[in-house]
């Protein structure tokens, strides 16, 4: 089955991101930084009249990276909108969706937000979940 | 054939409410003809409306309802008890009904053969008609909400951009075209924004209406009798919020009648008249709503409440006796209490008060009780005027801003300031704030913010949750914003501090802090212990501070310190050089878009920013600028009047220093513009159809032009100028009254005007007017 896809670059490694994921890319502006919120916050910014809450994928998969907060992937999660920084964008391809093979374990945090992977000129490439990378509060987790 | 049904369904529900309380009337007076005919046309709509939609089991009530009513009419039956109890049981069944059929439900019509045979003459039938089902939610507004808040964001994107634009151009020479266009656009969004705001006001009179109905209910159910007094029904409020206080309102209502209004003929023992009097009340004050609900029953026995909180065991008696007359009222809202002895079917639903102050705290709100045991008990429920306009004070911790809402403030005092002191008992800190211990809180420290101000230097918030204060230290107090609040992700919630996100006009969001949330994070307990040492503090003080009042002190413009009762001060604005300028002779700030008259004592030039200070008088916005305001505080001097009228009101000593207090009277009576008031305008009274061109065109002329137009006149008033159309009848029951004549037809003569010549109508309607007072 094919389906579009956003290729991206994110926390180092390149990704695809499912195109019915994605709301818009946009420039960054300003972050008013989140006291006290978990690290993958970085901060609120402006989108137009709304505010987004800014996610850094690379904590939470275990890449903490310095990259400035430039760009984002607008997504939204349960009525909020997100910003997913990510440091390139590739291109918007068709691809087929193909399941992680037996035996392809991911570390960390990759293996929450992997579903399966498209294959790019040979180059297999993971495909993410946007909304795995929302931390979810560990109240609401309970 | 569905968007039919919709509108059937919403103008039955709108019709029902609006009924409720005509019934309640006509059962106390079956011979009114007026709510008879309302209560008829009800049925009769839906009769009509019921064969068109093919509902056949509502038309056949609705039929049967109708019947009799038309007999009752023509007085061919006389309306007793059990005929009005019939119509009632009726009505409710048609409510009902509606409401299953909007939520895709079917009820059983098992009943309704008893219904109608109840409204047979004689029939031994009894119809008990049952209390209706309170609607949870789901309540339409014709106009959706959603539709409102796309408009309230389109409304904010607007804001925002005109910012933007404003920013940009500032910076470059502009050409005064280009600055009209700009101007003429802050106006129009200004003007947009208020309107889209008031579209989410709706009048109260939405949550009073169903009072009358609960209140007979309740009163027969518990066989007390009480009459219902409703003031303030057209006072307005936010949609939400009128749905957000219905459940609390209820409750009070029903605790009232059961609890507070005693039984008959313990009534009459002590001497009151037997029908137990119940007020319901709304009025605004300030950017606040207070809804009042007074009755004249025993009042709260604050002996009974604490036997019983004492007899549950979590309580130590010793210390309840020992708390003052105010904080042993308070303890009606511990948990789990009910002040009656036995549990009643009206309000033993193990909902107590402390759950309907709760509910009011989450909106905002908050409770007050005055109390005469033996006699009665107000409660005062104050809410902001909107869910989604919150004021705010804004703060500055480390490189941040931070909103904290208004409500929550107590007060907000200088740590270098006399009398204040800042301390550290161990691990923790302690504010003294005039003899009084509040637990601190740095709200840098708590957030992991650098910040240069030393604790002693900082500015303290002193921030009320219930019964408890403490205070929070920040690097600044920046501003007083109004600010539409959201609420934020999951994952900024769960940082556990913040209210909600905002976007205020800088572009930049900011956080709201949660002033409860604080305190748990922060670690602050508040136990009785707590409570018990507040109180001794706040009873030795309470001579004291019987006498004193709070006081702005700000820098006036010559460099003098003055103050200002903080009383009638509603806001403090920093606004530019720039937004003021002297016009038509007199000092004015703009004010987003708006002009609002300054008062000053010296001179505005050298100075770059100001602080104004607005005062609130009635419906008049007067501001007073000031160099800078520096502290709030309590004054308990003496004030030592000042003998001539003049700016000045008196002299109080404040740190050891005379210092001036402004005359607010001085600054409305000099400064505020003439009162554009209804009251006050000349009534023009309009005859014939408003058509569109009346209603589109010639009204807002007129109002612009300071008439107030009117299609009925007000009871006693006297219309100031007729104006109407030239195929009516000239009689008009005011001989005196100039009159002018729109003609369809082209060309003027004496006050016949063509209808389409605005300049004409205008020099008619002032020569009209100038006659009349030669």
């Amino acid at each position: 089955m094919s389906a579009l896809f956003l290729i991206a670059n994110m926390a180092g490694r390149t990704v695809a991101i499912p195109s019915e994921q994605v709301e818009s890319v946009v420039n960054l502006g300003p972050l008013t930084p989140v006291p006290l919120a978990s690290a993958q916050v970085r901060g609120l910014a402006t989108l137009r009249s709304r505010v987004v809450t800014v996610i850094d994928g690379g904590s939470i998969l275990g890449m903490p990276h310095e990259a400035p907060a430039a760009r984002g992937v607008i997504t939204v999660v349960d009525g909020h909108p997100y910003a997913m920084i990510v440091e390139d964008l590739d291109d918007v391809v068709s691809f087929d969706e193909k399941p992680l093979a037996d035996g392809m374990t991911l570390e960390g945090g990759w293996e929450k937000i992997a579903r399966g992977y498209v294959e790019r000129d040979g180059e297999p490439v993971l495909i993410v979940n946007l909304s795995s990378l929302v931390p979810v509060p560990e109240m609401a987790a309970a | 054939m569905d968007d039919l049904l919709q509108e059937f369904i919403a103008e039955t529900r709108e019709t029902l409410d609006a009924l409720s309380g005509e019934i309640v009337a006509w059962e106390a007076a079956p011979q009114d003809r007026e709510r008879l005919d309302a209560i008829f046309r009800f049925v009769h709509t839906v009769k009509g409306s019921c064969g068109f939609l093919d509902l056949p089991r509502l038309a056949r009530l609705s039929h049967a309802a109708e019947d009799v009513l038309s007999d009752v009419r023509s007085g061919k039956r006389t309306p007793d008890q059990a005929l009005v109890n019939a119509v009632l049981a009726v009505v409710d069944r048609i409510g009902e009904l509606v409401e299953a059929i909007d939520a895709g439900n079917s009820l059983d019509d098992s009943s309704e053969d008893r219904l109608i045979a109840a409204l047979e003459e004689g029939s031994s039938e009894i119809a008990q008609p049952v209390s209706p089902t309170l609607r949870a939610g789901g309540r339409s507004v014709r106009l959706h909400v959603d539709l409102l808040d796309r408009m309230m964001s389109g409304m904010s994107d607007m804001v925002l951009a005109r910012n933007e634009l404003t920013r940009r151009l500032r910076d470059r020479e502009i050409d005064p075209g280009l600055e009209a266009a700009l101007d003429r656009l802050t106006n129009t969004v200004a003007d947009m924004r208020d309107a889209v705001t008031r579209t989410r006001m709706q009048k109260v009179d939405a949550l009073f209406s169903a009072l009358p109905r609960l209140v007979r209910d309740t009163a027969a159910g518990l066989g007390k009798s009480v009459s219902l007094a409703i003031e303030g029904a057209d006072v307005e409020l936010d949609r939400e919020m009128i749905e957000a206080m219905r459940d609390p309102l209820l409750h009070l209502v029903r605790n009232a009648i059961d609890h507070g209004i005693e039984a008959v003929d313990s009534r009459r023992s002590a001497g009151k008249s037997e029908k137990g009097r119940l007020t319901v009340s709304a009025r605004q004050s300030g950017n606040q709503i207070v809804i009042e609900i007074a009755d004249d029953g025993r009042g709260i026995d604050t002996d009974k409440l604490i036997r019983k909180l004492v007899s549950t065991g979590a309580y130590d008696e010793k210390r309840l006796r020992s708390l003052s007359d105010r904080a042993k009222l308070d303890l009606i809202f511990e948990p789990g209490l009910s002040t009656k002895d036995e549990v009643t079917e009206i309000s033993g639903r193990g909902v107590g008060m402390d759950v309907v102050r709760d509910s009011v705290a989450q909106i905002g709100g908050r409770i007050e009780l005055d109390n005469s045991p033996g006699k009665g008990l107000r409660i005062s429920v104050f809410v902001p005027l909107t869910l989604s306009i919150l004021s705010t004070v804004v703060v500055g911790a480390g490189d941040q801003t931070f909103a904290i809402p208004r409500q929550a403030i107590e007060e907000i005092v200088s740590a270098r300031a006399q009398n204040i002191r800042v301390d550290r008992l161990g691990s923790a800190m302690v504010a003294t704030v005039r003899n009084r211990k509040f637990p601190l809180v740095s709200l840098s420290a708590l957030l992991g913010l650098k910040s240069e101000v030393a604790i002693t230097q900082a500015m303290l918030v002193i921030v009320n949750m219930g019964i408890n204060q403490y205070t929070i230290a920040v690097d600044a107090v920046l501003d007083n914003e109004e600010l539409v609040v959201k609420p934020a992700a999951p994952a900024v919630m769960a940082a556990g501090v913040y209210g909600g996100q905002t976007l205020p006009d800088s572009g930049l969001p900011m956080l709201l802090l949660d002033c409860t949330g604080i305190a748990a994070v922060a670690g602050l307990r508040f136990g009785m212990g707590g409570l018990l040492a507040q109180e001794e503090v706040a009873e030795e003080n309470s001579t004291e501070r019987s006498a004193s009042i709070p006081i702005l002190f700000f820098r006036d413009l010559d460099g003098v310190r003055r103050g200002v009762p903080m009383d009638v001060v509603d806001r403090i604005e920093k606004v530019d050089a720039r937004q003021l300028a002297y016009s038509s002779g007199r000092l004015r700030a703009t004010i987003e878009g708006r002009m609002v008259p300054v008062a000053a004592l010296g001179d505005i030039q050298g100075h770059e920013r100001f602080d104004l200070i607005r005062l609130n008088g009635d419906g008049t916005s007067v501001a007073y600028a000031v160099e800078q305001a520096f502290d709030i505080a309590s004054v308990s001097e003496e004030v030592i009047p000042n003998q001539d009228s003049g700016p000045i009101a008196g002299v109080i000593l404040y740190e050891g220093e005379q210092v001036e207090l402004i005359d607010p009277a001085w600054v409305y009576q000099e400064h505020h513009d003439a009162p554009s008031s209804d009251t006050m305008a000349p009534l023009c009274l309009v005859q014939g159809n408003e058509d569109g061109w009346m209603r589109n065109f010639i009204r807002p002329l007129l109002e612009r032009s300071g008439y107030r137009v009117v299609a009925e006149l007000p009871k006693g008033r006297r219309p100031a100028i007729i104006l109407t159309e030239e195929e009516i009848d000239s009689a008009t029951p005011y001989p005196d009254t100039p009159v002018v004549r729109l003609s369809a037809r082209q060309g003027n003569s004496g006050n016949r005007i063509y209808r389409y010549d605005r300049t004409a109508l205008m020099n008619a309607l002032s020569a009209q007017m100038n006659g009349d007072a030669a």
